[in-house]
């Protein structure tokens, strides 16, 4: 199937800015998905709120566009409910570990079988630019007027720590990057968690005089390295990218058919 | 018909009537006094094949069995006023998106924490009013154990038909209160199932285009038709949309839909009405201290009778107007403030008939309680 067959061309074009990360991470998603060769009706897309969830409604799946900080929440009954299904979940930064961020935790706690995409653009887009929980700090936001004081959380090291069993980060510029590790998030089975870091150059980019988008992705290029890279070491701020965490665990709706035997066998 | 008794809490009866109506999927959190409800289905629903999952929150609840329903699933949810609160956004959703699911509320006192152990029946005008925006509701009660039984199954027949979230409201005596249940036979109670679409594979399907009757064929998640559901105002295909005629449209089918048929989604009781110079109305278990006092006082002589309503909302006012239109007082029986009183009022010509009897103190309210407020209303003194 063609790439273009994964999308829905009666809604298109997309409402995102010129220049923002996302329409990107959305080409990466259906390269991945075209290379597993899913079909499009075991393929559910469960979104949040924000500028990121709107790709949900672009995509010729089963889509579930819900509200602000629950699509895992959602993604979590449609799964257990039909653990046939393949859950695909795209946050946002805010969306994901703000308001979303204790269902975050629970879901890669629970390990269930879904992949958590976070198109981190460090940023609240589409209320206008204010700061989110993976800004940082020392960032101008709408309402950082004098800079942010708050701590960034590290998508990955949280997922980690929350027991989820397949971890990557990488970002708009490595695209066939993005685009293979997507790829494998979905094959895992557990529940996987890839950080894309993805610009908004209308409001992170502007506020913060980091340029254009073009500029941007070139920050993505000169900041970030893979996983355990001679540049790390000679330079401990780089980002890392690549896959952190892949192991297998006990699957949640796998130990769920264990709790409905065990009862079947008290009753009988 | 060798029908078996039991005795049961009402938490019980609902969970025996929720798998009776086809419960296959549950999600909760627990909280005091609707906790018995999860515990209860954690034992049943493994045992049936069917799904219980405990979530991190009332909100994650609510959400994760809208999602379930998406995918053919028969849903609920059980709480109370703390964890009902945390659900109103999503409650909204389950509206506005049209998915079927039912939410069970064993009212306790509040606001806040309030008094998690003792009964109330305070959140009338929250499961009405509790969402944002424009929107209606059905919600159901009831005041004993077969009751509790035939309205949760009414509550699943209603999600189903009218694809919309029904809510539950009980109360902490009826919940936690035993007494006699007799369970239905399977087809004593007519169940209601899911409307599916029967466009083919292939043809443009509009799940959010109402039938001629206003029923809108649904298509499970998985299936062959895939369509986006979303809260924001949506056209026929589900797609966003804000072009006022579409809002418009839409906003009016929500409403309209539950709201035009106010009066064959009234549910009640009505006890020795016919010549009742007074009129009780109550609902839940204050209904049962009131029909304590109408047969008491009928004994003496007094003529005194109950309406007990078993649908809150959409309220039913044409019922209420033509129940106590020969009346020469009305006396609602609730335990808060006044919440469906302040409706019974709208529903009559002559409001100042209309009296509270109440209690809010976390207490039950008896039908001694009710004595003495009749006697003040009627000039006796307690």
């Amino acid at each position: 199937m063609a790439v273009k067959d994964y999308l829905r061309e009666r809604f298109l074009p997309h409402l995102w800015c010129p220049g923002c990360g996302h329409g990107e991470v959305l080409g990466g998603l259906v390269r991945a998905i075209e290379q597993l060769g899913l079909s499009k009706n075991e393929i559910v897309m469960v979104s949040g709120i924000g500028c990121s969830s709107r790709i949900s409604g672009y995509v010729d799946f089963h889509t579930l566009h819900t509200i602000h900080g629950r699509a895992l929440a959602f993604a979590t009954g449609v799964k257990i409910a039909r653990p046939e299904l393949k859950l695909i979940v795209p946050m946002g930064d805010g969306d994901a570990l703000a308001i979303g961020g204790n269902h975050f935790i629970h879901a890669a706690r629970r390990n269930l079988d879904m992949t958590a995409l976070v198109m981190n653009n460090r940023i609240y887009g589409m209320t206008g630019g204010q700061f989110s929980p993976l800004s940082g700090e020392d960032v101008s936001a709408t309402t950082a007027p004098y800079k942010t004081i708050d701590r960034g959380f590290d998508v990955v090291e949280l997922a980690k720590a929350a027991g989820a069993t397949f971890v990557a980060r990488s970002t708009t510029f490595h695209v066939q990057q993005m685009t293979d590790i997507i790829a494998k998030a979905i094959r895992h089975k557990g529940f996987s968690v890839v950080e894309v870091l993805s610009q908004c150059p209308t409001y992170f980019g502007r506020k913060n005089k980091i340029g254009d988008a073009a500029d941007m992705i070139t920050w993505f290029k000169d900041h970030t390295t893979p996983i355990g890279s001679k540049a790390k070491q000679e330079d401990p701020g780089l980002i890392e990218r690549g896959i952190f965490v892949e192991k297998q665990e006990p699957e949640y709706c796998e130990e769920y058919e264990k709790v409905v035997a065990r009862a079947k066998g008290r009753r009988s | 018909m060798g029908k078996t008794p039991k005795f049961v809490q009402g938490n019980e009866a609902c969970v025996e009537a929720a798998l009776y109506a086809g419960l296959n999927f549950f999600a909760g959190y627990p909280i005091t006094p609707s906790t018995e409800i999860a515990e209860h289905l954690s034992v049943r629903l493994p045992q049936l094949g069917g799904k219980f999952i405990q979530m991190e929150d009332e909100i994650a609840s609510l959400c994760a069995i809208i999602g379930a329903s998406l995918t053919g699933c028969k849903v609920m949810t059980a709480t109370s006023g703390p964890g009902f609160s945390l659900m109103q956004e999503a409650l909204g959703y389950a509206i506005m998106a049209e998915i079927p699911c039912v939410i069970v509320n064993v009212q306790r006192g509040g606001p806040s924490t309030g008094i998690p152990t003792h009964v109330a029946q305070g959140d009338v005008n929250q499961a009405r009013w509790g969402t944002h925006g424009d929107h209606a509701i059905i919600v159901l009660t009831a005041s004993n154990h077969q009751d509790v039984f035939a309205m949760t199954v009414e509550a699943f027949n209603l999600a189903e038909t009218y694809r919309t979230p029904v809510i539950l409201l009980f109360d902490e005596v009826v919940g936690h209160m035993r007494e006699k249940l007799v369970l239905p036979e399977p087809g004593d109670l007519p169940l209601v199932e899911r409307l599916h679409t029967s466009v083919k594979e292939g043809v443009d399907y509009h799940p959010y285009l109402p039938r001629e009757d206003g029923r809108l064929p649904m298509s499970d998640f998985g299936g062959v038709h895939r369509y986006n559901v979303t809260g924001l105002v949506h056209d026929m295909w589900g797609f966003p949309s804000t072009d006022p005629k579409v809002v418009h449209g839409l906003l009016r089918h929500l409403v309209d839909k539950i709201e035009n048929r106010a009066g064959i989604l009234a549910h009640y009781r009505e006890h020795q009405l016919e010549d009742a110079e007074v009129v009780m109305i109550s609902y839940g278990s204050s209904a049962r201290s009131a029909l304590h006092v109408v047969e008491d006082r009928r004994r003496r002589g007094e003529r005194l009778g109950l309406l007990e309503l078993q649908t809150l909302w959409p309220f039913p006012h044409e019922l209420v107007r033509r129940k106590c239109a020969q009346a020469k007082a009305v006396v609602v029986v609730e335990m808060n403030m006044g919440q469906i009183m302040q409706a019974v009022k709208l529903s009559v010509p002559q409001p100042e008939r209309v009296f509270l009897a109440n209690r809010i103190d976390g207490n039950f309210i008896t039908p001694a309680d009710i004595m003495n407020i009749l006697r003040i209303i009627q000039g006796k003194g307690v």
